[in-house]
């Protein structure tokens, strides 16, 4: 008897001693970052010099930020959500998880993202853009004597049977992405049309949105639909793909930055976001490998980024698409219409 | 267990000693130590300053104390005024309206001796067989169980029932869980894909079937086979249970996918086309297996060594042919443990969730349709709850089928009585047929390695680029000296250090916890058994991202506020894998004969005492493998902990999720490399230190050798 009990309080004892106060209680500045660590890293240390406020940055997918957010509302966590594409900061803002902030940045932002910073009534802020496409591997093309796709069209033709991968827009942003520019494009009906005629050519729904441009850098699949700085990062890294914006038009993310509601390192936060937004911080993606095209107007564009200017974009309607009624409805469409269809 | 009257009283009321500790701690608790985790105020200073449930609390403690030491007797008395605590003590800060204090060090020790004074009170009432030892490890178990399993597994649940406004929908419910993508059976039918709920136990059942088939194989080949290098087949065997997940799924791509290496060599030789077929069911399925195979393989051996070989020498002293005596003795008795391997294998693969991610591709299963309907472009929790209702009832299910299936036949082989002899040699038929089956997968399994051994040291395997390199061990491990001393500089020491503290922390308690939960249950009747049982397993059932963000939702507020801890990490990898140890512990007592503990008993010994001394040492077996599994998975789980780890406390395979989203594959790899040697070396040292059950046997004879005496 006596043993248990002593032995259960020492366990006590050494678990409380294990457990350490929990990190905000010390730390200056809890960010969630959804981009690449490789990109995270390098940011928060420019951060932690610039300022001396010390960082400690969680770095996960956006999707699964948002529902870490969403589950620690009661009790925020996080100081600042950094990255990760717009859709779920959007979201995050209409259900009110995220504080209002006008940084005196904003002049000096592209307009695109100036709109989407008005749209969410200032809840989120763009901080990079890329736009959809996708990206071939130039040596299957060309064993297999297949011509040179340019268009979405082109996506439907037999030649290519089996051979598209893409991700699935239930758990990929950027594949929602690519539903919701389809449907800006060609008219709802007509884009689903199109989906189903597609599906016939996609090999695999894959779960992650920049999956597909792995699968066409190593051969696994001819072409892979993810947004472009995905398939540069691959091209940069010596893979043999050649990388398309269709020539129909297409659409684009605008990766995103929030104050998250409730975050108790406030004026830390408020400095990083402002910060965040300078061309200084900006040009840190292009070290750190990512060729997104930022949002402020003076910083440096990478130079293997796809130009904005020569790809045809649309005017994506963040607000309609980035609406959790607007995403439900399409989702649910995608999934009784193409999700399941035959394939022959 | 039957024992006179009078030692039960006597037992029931020992007196003073055994309050007079819980109440000492608690007194030191109140009095001294921060009632809070923030610090702060003792308990007596806060109740002095307004919490007056707090006060309620301890006034409630101490007369169970007092009482028990005054009026041991009064078993219900003592009971309900420590229940009365209990409940108090959860509602500081809510009865006042005041802020809820988190819990910290006094609070916790309060909880301890209150629900210890609880155990007690409830022995002296009666329960649990008067017997205090048994009813303080019951309700210590089931407080802790009901606290970290059953409360934030419940609230996360709930959420099927509510709309996302939080608002109760009944009707919302029905629609949701009558989804045709999940209850669809169209494959059959040849006319679309099948719902998601018919893929996975399809996949699991093929996962269970094969892979408890070939660890069947395997431990027969180890234990009865006359192999000569059993032990080398032993660290084989091991390897895919230490594997960090995503590394078999990656390793399965670079050899069989459409540019892999064997896929590229046959249709270089023999014209055999290019196709995708690893993505999908097949891929998922040969993963699974090679991650269940060694486990069904630990499982089934230490059942076969346990086999009294009495009864297999009496069969072939009745002249039972080696196949007859296999056929009527040897298999029979394997059943439990077949069942047992099974039903892991089985619920592993329906708790799957790295091989689906990675291999999937169109083919759905319901853990990782769960993981996206919270983290996907979905976010609907609602939904991820009722997909989770299904995959916990497809668990239970499960359960249920075994107990069916096993009935209520005695499998017990070791008692009391000497039982030295030889054990039979497999017969050939049954010997051939395991070669014939291990030794492909062997193959696989060496080939699989052999992948993961070099895609560390070269430049990028996935494309085929074999330039030597360390550059991904420098990234992640790099070393530097700097001025003062050693310095680790590379990316992932971080979680590797945290990854380690966190595992060693948590295997021996989950050992503790979940042997001492299959002791009670196997052990000792009292009322309310199976639904202690069913709960102590249900954490089990639970696929892991549902658990995490239980987790979240449950503890980071207030009275238990432990998120962003290495606390919670802990915490969620022992209730979360204190089932395998109460499976484990189960199987292997159901082979104990009771007379043991009853003889131990008859010469006075009590319980306690009967356990340290006679069932622990039996038990051994089952305590390597417990603490194994538990180590090896808190070492290697994914998607409980996606949710759970902060910026202080990042594990190693969120870093390694991290890299194969990258598509990082060579760093993921060499970081894993490093991680199974590491795990490889822990399993020896435990098998070392723990040692094994030797009931006084002799090794299996090689088939044909004439048996001699010693």
């Amino acid at each position: 008897m006596r043993s248990i009990l002593s032995s259960a309080a020492l366990a006590a004892l050494t678990l409380a001693g294990l457990a350490g106060q929990p990190v905000q209680a010390q730390g200056e500045l809890v960010v969630y970052c959804t981009v690449q660590e490789e990109w995270c890293r390098p940011m928060m240390q420019a951060f932690e010099r610039a300022t001396g406020i010390k960082v400690a940055m969680t770095r996960k997918s956006s999707g699964e930020t948002f529902a870490q957010i969403k589950a620690e509302a009661a009790n925020p966590r996080g100081d600042v959500w950094w990255g990760g594409t717009g859709d779920p900061h959007l979201q995050a803002a209409e259900e009110g998880l995220t504080l209002e902030y006008r940084s005196p940045r904003l002049a000096d932002l592209q307009p695109w993202a100036v709109r989407q910073a008005e749209q969410s009534k200032f809840r989120t802020v763009g901080i990079y853009a890329g736009a959809l496409g996708y990206s071939y591997n130039t040596q299957q093309l060309a064993r297999r004597n297949l011509p040179e796709p340019k268009c979405w069209a082109d996506l439907t033709r037999p030649e290519y049977r089996d051979e598209i991968q893409v991700a699935d827009p239930n758990s990929s942003g950027t594949a929602y992405t690519k539903v919701a520019t389809l449907v800006q494009l060609l008219g709802e009906d007509k884009a689903f049309a199109f989906l189903r005629e597609m599906h016939r050519n996609v090999n695999q729904y894959t779960k992650s949105g920049a999956a597909p441009a792995r699968a066409a850098a190593t051969g696994e699949s001819l072409i892979g639909i993810t947004f472009l700085h995905d398939a540069v990062t691959q091209a940069v890294a010596g893979a043999p793909v050649k990388i398309v914006s269709p020539c129909e038009g297409t659409g684009y993310e605008i990766g995103s930055m929030s104050i998250i509601k409730g975050a108790k390192n406030l004026e830390n936060a408020k400095k990083f976001y402002d910060w965040a937004l300078t061309p200084e911080a900006q040009a840190i993606g292009a070290q750190a490998k990512a060729y997104q095209v930022p949002s402020n107007r003076n910083a440096p564009v990478p130079e293997q980024a796809p130009k904005l200017s020569e790809i045809k974009l649309i005017d994506y309607d963040f607000a309609k698409y980035g609406s959790s009624a607007e995403r439900t409805r399409l989702l649910a469409r995608w999934d009784a219409e193409i999700r399941n269809a035959p394939k022959r | 267990m039957r024992r006179g009257g009078e030692t039960m009283r006597a037992a029931a009321g020992t007196g003073l000693r055994a309050e007079a500790l819980p109440a000492g701690l608690a007194a030191l608790a109140f009095l001294a130590l921060p009632y809070a985790f923030t610090g702060g105020a003792s308990g007596l200073g806060l109740a002095l300053s307004g919490y007056w449930s707090l006060a309620l609390a301890a006034l409630c403690l101490l007369g169970a104390a007092l009482a028990g030491m005054l009026r041991p007797a009064q078993g219900p008395v003592r009971a309900v005024l420590a229940g009365l605590g209990l409940g108090a003590l959860f509602a500081v800060g809510f009865a006042e309206g005041l802020p809820v204090p988190p819990w910290g060090l006094g609070a916790a020790l309060l909880a301890a001796a209150l629900i210890l004074l609880l155990a007690r009170g409830c022995a002296a009432a009666g329960a649990f067989k008067a017997d205090p030892w048994v009813a303080t490890v019951t309700v210590t178990i089931l407080a802790l169980v009901l606290l970290f399993v059953f409360f934030p597994v419940a609230r996360v649940l709930l959420g099927a029932f509510v709309d996302p406004a939080g608002r109760p929908d009944f009707a919302l419910f029905l629609r949701r869980i009558s989804a045709p993508d999940i209850w669809s059976a169209g494959c059959l039918l040849g006319t679309r894909e099948c719902g998601v709920v018919l893929n996975t136990i399809w996949l699991g059942i093929l996962t269970g079937i094969l892979s408890t088939a070939l660890g069947l194989a395997f431990a027969l080949l180890a234990t009865r086979g006359g192999i000569r290098h059993a032990r080398l087949f032993d660290a084989l065997s091991i390897l895919p249970i230490i594997t960090p997940p995503f590394v078999i799924a990656l390793a399965l791509i670079i050899l069989f996918g459409r540019t892999g290496i064997v896929t590229s060599a046959l249709d270089g030789c023999f014209g055999i086309g290019r196709s995708r077929w690893i993505y999908g069911l097949p891929g998922v399925l040969i993963s699974q297996v090679l991650s269940q195979t060694p486990l069904s393989y630990l499982i089934l051996r230490g059942a076969i060594r346990g086999i009294a070989p009495a009864l297999e020498e009496a069969a072939q002293i009745l002249g039972a042919s080696r196949l007859r005596l296999f056929r009527t003795v040897t298999w029979p008795l394997l059943r439990p443990a077949v069942a047992a391997a099974f039903l892991l294998a089985f619920v592993e693969s329906l708790s799957d969730f790295g091989n689906p991610l990675v291999l999937g591709g169109s083919f759905e299963v319901l853990s990782t349709k769960i993981f996206f309907a919270v983290a996907g472009a979905q976010h609907d929790p609602g939904r991820a709850a009722v997909l989770a209702l299904i995959l916990l009832a497809l668990t239970l299910a499960a359960f249920w089928l075994q107990t069916v299936w096993l009935g209520r036949a005695s499998y017990v082989t070791v008692t009391g009585k000497g039982d030295a002899g030889m054990p039979a040699s497999l017969p050939s038929p049954v010997r051939a047929l395991a070669l014939g089956a291990v030794l492909p997968w062997l193959l696989l399994t060496v080939a699989v390695y052999g992948i993961i051994a070099a895609g560390g040291f070269v430049q990028d395997i996935g494309r085929g680029d074999m330039t030597l390199t360390w550059a991904h061990f420098h990234t992640g491990f790099e070393i530097e000296w700097r001025g003062q001393g050693l310095f680790l500089a590379g990316s992932a020491w971080d979680s590797f250090l945290v990854t380690l503290a966190v595992s060693a922390i948590a295997a021996p308690l989950t050992a503790a916890v979940g042997l001492l939960t299959a002791y009670v249950l196997a052990r000792h009747d009292f009322a309310g058994r199976r639904i202690f049982e069913f709960l102590t397993l249900l954490s089990f059932a639970i696929p892991g991202t549902v658990i995490g963000v239980a987790y979240i939702l449950a503890f980071n507020v207030p009275p238990i506020e432990i998120t962003g801890t290495g606390l919670i990490l802990i915490l969620c990898f022992v209730f979360r894998n204190m089932p395998v140890g109460v499976r484990a512990g189960i199987a292997a007592l159901a082979q104990i004969d009771r007379s043991l503990d009853e003889a131990s008993t008859t010469l006075g010994a009590r319980t306690g005492t009967t356990v340290r001394r006679v069932i622990l040492p039996l038990l051994k077996p089952a305590i390597i493998s417990t603490l194994v599994y538990s180590f090896v998975n808190a070492m290697t789980a994914v998607s409980a902990i996606v949710f759970l780890v902060t910026a202080r406390f990042n594990m190693a395979t969120a870093y390694i999720v991290n890299r194969v989203e990258a598509g990082e594959y060579p760093l993921a790899i060499a970081y894993s490399t490093l991680l199974i040697l590491f795990m490889l070396a822990v399993v020896l040292l435990i098998q070392r230190v723990v040692g094994e059950r030797k009931p006084g046997r002799l090794a299996a004879a090689p088939a044909g050798a004439p048996v001699t005496a010693r």
